[in-house]
């Protein structure tokens, strides 16, 4: 075997930390993410079973919180490709020991995501006619080409290099057992030859320029099943932008939850440096600005006109029925992330990471926002909708919610948790190596 | 030139491929450039162009020269003036369909003008380019050659993206399983009953009815004669008891089409009042 890297020193057990036998408090937060992503199948189950109507939903309001799942979890998916291609492309050299993280919360939100598409429908056993009887026109076809599209993309993007890091990880000292024959079965004959290493480098930077543009596509083609109806506060040229943005910026805020989760629990302080987390807060920062900026200009655009059906979903939406709700998400999901950011004092690893953690809630808060306000207006006369989710729509979220961590954990037992083998070529091309 | 789609829509066919010459390898070049061409032809061609075109034009009506796929094209006219909002049309329907109460196909909705208050009944409009067909990703909503658009429950996957796109307010989704004893059971896109749960439903204009040459149940059912129906082929409309020339009636009386400015061309048509004028 002929390494080209040699490796730096405590990598490889740091890489494999997860991997160890955990502690008490740990076993018990993830018992407890297993019952409720257990609960929460199990909620799915039932609404399958029983039907639609143990929703909330309704004829005015026919998309309730699946919808705002739908949307936010695949949004989240997205700053890991993010965090993962445009680093990549743009060299940025801090991207190393979080890249992993980033691409597997891409892919936990990701795949966690796609499910609500099948909650949210009448007949989810049908939906193989959306192959066999294709309706090209239709937004809903487009979403699922897209979304198909993605995870594929995610999974590649996730395990590429990951092959790479299982060989070159196939004989780090405290691998036994089923895990050894995993990570030799897993590395696929990678010996990290330089050809090997060229062949890997080349397809992961053609697959960085690739998931760019696909992620904008499919958050675009996602808003699409919004704006191409004639619904005011829906039906917007700002849409797919919009939704590109939120999507960005969301998952940014999340990849930095994650990372400095991972980083403290399996002490990985010495690898995940400080910065790389700061880097992170300065670009969800910069995001948040655009968000911002993209909020203000649709709430300009639509407002300012005052078409009837719009001007009263406005008020409503900033004076009215959903004021508390809409500057809650402006302070939340904007202001306090700014200001904390912005802050000499507060911008440390624990304050980038309550604002990480402010903006991911918030993003959440602001999809509902998105989605429901605009149903419950009718279109030609009648009473205003409302919308409660039920016990079960909010069990399969919380389900839902607690499995992206679980499935991170479940990843991070059986791959490397830290891309050893970019690390170590950034570090040898930068002459750090001993 | 108007023309109606058929039934289902048919798949149509792809612009050719650029075929090479014995002996010449397609380029790269020529490959991705087939393949946009095809990809932007399923995009816009595919989707904008391929439209249910008709019947805005009262002087084509009137001359009998539409090119039309069947032998009626229905329409629906209600004559406002005659509307005092009694909401017998609602329970004559559901009746008619085996709806439960909270089930409305046709809603009247009580509105506010300069002239005050008046009652809108509200259906499905029928449209020419309908937003609710367009958007369907299972070929479940389809416009059948007399224009009427109807919902196949079985192939319905319950996206509920078509009522989303409606304008109108019209579709209603079928939440709850629906009992109906047994030989009052139909099943066929014209005529369900009952509605299958977790699959969207709408005003079918009860051509059932109307192939059996019967009249739609909200026009039996409403005692101000004020609905209608008409044939766009034949020319002619009529509440039961009295017909008219339908692009006469239309244009003698301003009627208009609800939030015809989106481009949906519905076929039902309103003269405008607040149940004033009863004498007829």
């Amino acid at each position: 075997m002929t390494a080209i890297h040699p490796s730096l020193p405590g990598l490889e057990e740091a890489a494999l930390a997860p991997m160890r036998r955990s502690g008490r408090g740990y076993r018990i937060g993830v018992l407890l993410l297993a019952l409720l992503t257990a609960a929460g199948i199990g909620a799915f189950i039932y609404q399958f079973s029983t039907g639609i109507g143990v929703t909330g939903m309704n004829d005015q309001v026919f998309w309730g919180i699946y919808t705002v799942d739908l949307v936010t979890l695949i949004g989240f998916s997205y700053g890991g490709a993010v965090v993962s291609a445009i680093l990549r492309l743009t060299n940025a050299s801090w991207r190393g020991p979080i890249s992993r993280l980033a691409e597997g919360t891409a892919l936990a939100t990701l795949a966690v995501g796609a499910v609500f598409p099948l909650a949210s429908d009448g007949h989810p056993e049908r939906v193989w006619r959306l192959v066999t009887a294709m309706q090209i026109n239709s937004p809903i076809m487009w979403d699922m080409v897209a979304i198909v599209t993605y995870l594929i993309a995610t999974i590649i993007l996730f395990a590429l290099p990951a092959v790479a890091d299982l060989g070159r990880l196939q004989a780090a000292p405290g691998l036994e057992g089923w895990r050894r024959r995993w990570f030799r079965a897993g590395a696929f004959g990678w010996s990290g030859t330089a050809g090997q290493h060229r062949v890997l480098d080349r397809s992961l930077t053609a697959l960085a320029i690739m998931i760019v543009p696909l992620a904008v596509m499919v958050h675009t083609v996602l808003s699409y099943a919004f704006s191409l109806t004639s619904r005011p506060g829906w039906h917007s040229t700002i849409f797919g932008p919009y939704f590109v943005v939120a999507a960005i910026y969301s998952g940014v805020a999340l990849v930095v939850v994650v990372v400095v989760a991972f980083r403290r629990i399996h002490h990985l302080e010495r690898w995940i440096p400080e910065r790389a987390v700061m880097n992170l807060g300065y670009l969800m920062a910069a995001l948040g600005v655009l968000y911002g900026y993209l909020l203000f200009t649709e709430m300009t655009t639509e407002g300012y006109v005052g078409a009837e059906a719009t001007e009263r979903l406005m008020y409503a939406l900033l004076l009215d029925r959903w004021s508390v709700l809409f500057w809650v998400f402006v302070a939340v999901g904007l202001v306090v992330p700014l200001l904390i950011i912005a802050f000499r004092r507060t911008r440390t690893v624990a304050g980038v990471t309550v604002a990480a953690g402010l903006v991911a809630g918030a993003l959440f808060l602001k999809r509902f926002l998105m989605f429901i306000p605009p149903l419950t207006e009718p279109q030609i006369g009648g009473e205003i909708g409302g919308y409660t989710p039920s016990w079960v729509e909010i069990m399969v979220t919380v389900g839902a919610l607690a499995a992206i961590p679980l499935l991170l954990v479940g990843l991070f037992k059986v791959v490397p948790v830290l891309a050893v083998t970019e690390m170590e070529e950034i570090a040898a091309s930068r002459g750090e190596m001993t | 030139m108007i023309e109606m789609s058929g039934q289902r829509r048919t798949p149509t066919p792809l612009p050719q491929m650029p075929s090479p010459a014995p002996g010449e390898e397609v380029s790269r070049r020529q490959f991705l450039g087939a393949l946009g061409a095809t990809g932007a032809y399923l995009a816009f061609g595919g989707g904008l162009l391929e439209r249910v075109l008709a019947t805005d034009d009262l002087d084509a009506i009137a001359a009998g020269s539409l090119k039309l796929a069947a032998d009626h094209q229905w329409v629906m006219i209600f004559d406002l003036r005659r509307c005092d909002g009694c909401r017998d049309c609602i329970k004559g329907c559901q009746q008619q369909h085996h709806l439960t109460e909270d089930d409305e196909w046709i809603k009247v909705y009580e509105l506010t003008g300069i002239q005050g208050k008046y009652t809108m009944p509200v259906l499905c409009m029928q449209c020419e380019s309908a937003p609710c067909v367009r958007v369907c990703p299972s070929r479940a909503t389809y416009h059948r050659p007399d224009g009427v658009i109807v919902v196949d429950q079985n192939v319905c996957i319950g996206c509920r993206m078509c009522m989303a796109a409606c304008p109108y307010d019209v579709r209603v989704f079928n939440w709850e399983e629906q009992s109906v004893p047994e030989q009052y059971h139909h099943e066929s896109p014209e005529f369900q009953v009952p509605q299958k749960r977790g699959t969207v439903s709408k005003c079918t204009l009860c051509v059932h009815l109307l192939e059996d040459g019967e009249f739609p149940a909200c026009l039996q059912s409403c005692t101000m004669e004020a609905i209608f129906v008409g044939d766009l082929v034949e020319d002619v409309m009529s509440n039961g008891r009295e017909t008219y020339i339908l692009s006469q009636y239309l244009r003698q009386n301003d009627a208009f089409r609800l939030r015809s400015e989106l481009g949906t061309r519905p076929r039902v048509y309103y003269v405008a009042g607040h149940g004033q004028d009863l004498e007829f």
